[in-house]
């Protein structure tokens, strides 16, 4: 791929998601003969879906700058493994977190007992604030994640500087941890904002009532009810406006953090003592109990039935194990090719592209995909292979986060050498690229594999007579059948987990 | 010539049933090996030299993408919120069944949706948790705010809807006074039933809203009599499943012929334990034991298909503002 070509991976993959984002919707308004004018409830909906996802993303990420200062400079035994126990809430399936949820923070939860117990008031999950609760739940691991990462990149010897400079940790903020915050949050806050823009089961299930309705739920609505396809459409329509105008948003506020290349030294910034390190183990354990406590109360409901799960339950597990792997290879491929563009600095169309799966509609995507494709081949056949490909594009906005300011920083600190090296395509790749950004990669395809495996199904539409684990768990709870679910929900966060691990594991193989 | 015939007709008989394949459209649970569906299926291929596939997902609006264009011979698994929409798309050809001596507590007249199961919404409660359950709707109404109850968003679930429509016939135009009397008792609003249900039976909740036939599940599978529905003297609102025939069908003899066995005794005796409600065509004295002890409501509320229609946009936004 040489410089001067204007066609790349990356603008082919960009190309392909806007294509498939825009022409599924243009194929629902389509169908529905123009888009439909919004309801005064629609309104409310916006409105609530646009404040609770920017409460959610600015809670998300201001709490996750303690949680991952602590980690950067703190080392501890079983710190590898915290750091990836804490990214367990993100991948959880939606329905499993609300079981977790509710086990611990519900009213007849183990907090509310502790509560009775000392004779305080309780405290409610069903509202507004349980919405936000969840949302910080699942989006905090996301957020402590990707500013570790930001502190990881700044070089060691830069902190080795300021150590010589005889900088306190104010002066180390103020030099080193500040730029490289204000080149961090800003992504961080997006990708939070983002999903929760278009969260729908969390919001309906903790909301307490219909005060609680988001722009997804809506969209639902007109679909499954009304058969409205013009309204989907339009608010469908609104949900990528909100995208792409959050994207500009955080483009204007972000600064790129530019530290220069090191020399690869292991070593993070300087551990200060005194109080500070009481802090940071305050800060440590008050995350990981919000974080896995609610993990470890699923996995108790269910653990006792596991093993009697029938065997249908399990034939789906290996199923849908295979399909997130597919998914995370497919996600990874194209995630490397988009960050590779981005990072060269080529249209910075590319990176709206890549968000925007983030904010699509499943149901429109699901629905425009069934009317585009249906001439060509059977909704049966389409069922598999759509359903993969659709999760690998759902992934690739979170993988992006991880990689793009790491391939930046690549490009920025080794494009000249590289080029002065005339080292270019798979050589660079080999002895370059995949080194480099091996741990964000192994992030991004955890994520992603994780993502797809937790999907129920972006579309209901393409029914298939193959189910997925997180249909099985739906199947098991329509049937009464509550305590099996549990089981089934055990096994679908354990299997999401190890598939997380593996591939984050495999990125950090050097660490 | 003997010898030569037999492989012949080995491989005759799968052909020939692969040639004649019921396409089923139905909703997710009913194919689902702990739903009724693969007895169904087992039942009708048993007789009809056939193969029945189901497919599930999104039924209704699926077919309406679709229109005469559709694979589907059948559609299993409607509800009656649906029928007024899925009538006017002129996809549907009529039964053909006789519905005068159906075991439904409503009258049944329709030519086009035949029911195949029914049941009422109810409250359900559990005995050990709650103390002094409400003896009628206006008892619920009137009880403290801290009884708290799980429903359904009628935007996204049937039984949601059931219950907008419930309180609507009970309390007519008083509606939003009672919306307003019930809004504090309701814990939270999930987009379907099952997630209320596990609310309901991991505790969050003390009542949720489900079936009159419910308990049955809690009984013939768990040995569990714990779980009861609160009849009201008020009356409960009727639900009923729907099936039927696809006009445009390229296999009109066998959706005819799976028409015809529906309300059979032999499809109606699968009902009860497998889909944990109502026979639409049995005799009380055919039910499982389980289901004649439930306790059954004296009055069964229902609006027709227009009323209910014209009714909801109004009881949405009732329901809505009762909550703002």
């Amino acid at each position: 791929m040489a410089a001067g070509l204007p066609l790349s991976p990356g603008h082919a993959i960009a190309a392909a998601l806007a294509a498939l984002i825009g022409g599924t919707l243009a194929a629902v308004a389509w169908v529905a003969g123009g888009l439909s004018a919004l309801s005064e409830w629609d309104m409310r909906a916006l409105w609530f879906t646009l404040w609770q996802a920017a409460l959610s993303a600015t809670l998300s990420a201001v709490l996750a700058v303690p949680v991952a200062r602590a980690l950067a400079r703190r080392q501890f035994p079983g710190r590898g493994l915290l750091v990836t126990l804490l990214g367990a809430p993100f991948i959880l399936p939606v329905i499993v977190a609300i079981m977790g949820l509710i086990a611990v923070f519900g009213r007849n939860g183990a907090l509310n007992e502790g509560l009775r117990a000392l004779g305080l008031p309780e405290i409610s999950i069903y509202g507004w604030q349980g919405v936000i609760l969840a949302h910080v739940f699942f989006n905090l691991p996301l957020s402590v994640r990707l500013i570790l990462q930001g502190w990881q990149a700044i070089p060691a010897e830069r902190f080795r500087l300021a150590a010589s400079l005889g900088f306190a940790p104010r002066d180390i903020a103020r030099h080193l941890e500040r730029p490289m915050l204000r080149a961090a949050l800003p992504g961080v806050w997006l990708a939070v904002f983002l999903v929760c823009l278009t969260s729908f089961t969390v919001a309906l299930a903790l909301g307490g009532g219909p005060r609680a309705t988001t722009v997804e739920l809506a969209i639902y609505q007109a679909f499954r009810f009304d058969f409205d396809l013009g309204r989907a459409a339009t608010l469908g329509l609104v949900q990528i406006g909100l995208c792409v105008g959050a994207l500009m948003a955080a483009r204007w506020i972000a600064i790129p953090a530019s530290f220069g290349a090191g020399m690869d030294a292991r070593g993070g910034p300087v551990a200060p003592g005194g109080w500070r390190r009481a802090a940071d183990a305050a800060v440590i354990a008050a995350a990981a109990v919000f974080l896995l406590w609610p993990l470890a109360a699923v996995t108790a409901l269910g653990l006792p039935r596991l093993t009697s799960l029938p065997a249908e339950v399990w034939d789906a597990a290996v199923r849908s194990v295979l399909m997130a792997v597919t998914s995370a290879g497919l996600a990874l491929g194209a995630c490397l090719a988009l960050a590779l563009a981005i990072a060269r600095g080529r249209g910075r169309w590319i990176e709206t592209a890549g968000m925007l799966p983030l904010i699509a509609s499943p149901l429109v995507l699901g629905t425009g995909l069934f009317i585009l494709l249906r001439g060509l081949v059977t909704p049966q056949q389409m069922a598999l292979p759509v359903t993969v490909a659709i999760n690998a594009a759902m992934a690739l906005p979170f993988g992006l986060r991880a990689l793009i300011p790491a391939a930046r920083s690549l490009q920025a600190d080794y494009g000249q050498l590289a080029a002065s090296l005339d080292l270019r395509g798979w050589a660079r790749l080999r002895y370059l690229t995949l080194p480099r950004l091996a741990r964000p990669l192994g992030f991004a395809g955890g994520l992603a594999g994780a993502l797809a495996m937790g999907d129920l199904g972006v579309i209901t539409l393409f029914a298939s007579d193959q189910p997925t684990l997180p249909l099985k768990l739906y199947q098991l709870m329509n049937s009464y059948r509550m305590e099996d679910a549990a089981a089934a929900a055990v096994l679908l966060m354990v299997l999401s987990f190890a598939l997380f691990w593996l591939f984050d594991k495999g990125g950090r193989l050097d660490a | 010539m003997k010898i030569a015939l037999i492989p012949a007709l080995l491989l005759a008989t799968p052909v020939l049933a692969q040639d004649r394949v019921l396409t089923v459209y139905a909703e997710d649970y009913v194919a689902s090996e702990w739903g009724p569906g693969p007895k169904i299926k087992e039942g009708f291929e048993a007789f009809c030299n056939c193969e029945l596939r189901f497919v599930t997902g999104d039924i209704l609006p699926r077919l309406l993408m679709e229109g005469a264009g559709t694979q589907a011979d059948v559609v299993f698994g409607l509800n009656t919120d649906v029928t007024a929409r899925a009538r006017a798309s002129g996809l549907f050809a009529p039964h053909g069944q006789d519905t005068s001596d159906m075991s439904l507590p409503v009258e049944w007249t329709d030519d086009i949706f035949l029911p195949y199961n029914w049941g009422e919404t109810a409250f359900v409660y559990d005995e050990t948790r709650l103390d002094n359950p409400p003896a009628s709707f206006a008892e619920l109404l009137d009880a403290p705010d801290d009884l708290k109850i799980v429903i359904q968003d009628p935007r996204s679930s049937i039984s949601g809807l059931a219950l907008l429509l419930w309180v609507k016939q009970v309390y007519g135009d008083d509606a939003p006074d009672a919306w307003a009397k019930l809004a504090p008792k309701v814990l939270t609003v999930t987009r379907g039933w099952s997630e209320s249900y596990g609310m309901f039976t991991s505790g969050e909740a003390d009542m949720v809203l489900s079936y009159t036939t419910s308990p049955a599940y809690h009984i013939a599978a768990e040995d569990d009599r714990t779980k009861t529905a609160a009849i009201f003297p008020e009356g409960h609102y009727f639900m009923t499943e729907l099936a039927a025939q696809v006009a445009s069908t390229d296999q009109p003899e066998l959706a005819q012929a799976f028409m015809d066995w529906i309300l059979t005794p032999e499809f109606q005796a699968v009902i009860p334990l497998a889909n944990w409600s109502l026979p639409a065509k049995l005799p009380q004295e055919d039910w499982p034991q389980v289901m004649r002890d439930l306790p059954r409501p004296e009055t069964t509320l229902f609006y027709s298909e227009n009323e209910a229609e014209a009714l909801r946009q109004p009881a949405l936004d009732e329901w809505q503002r009762a909550f703002r």
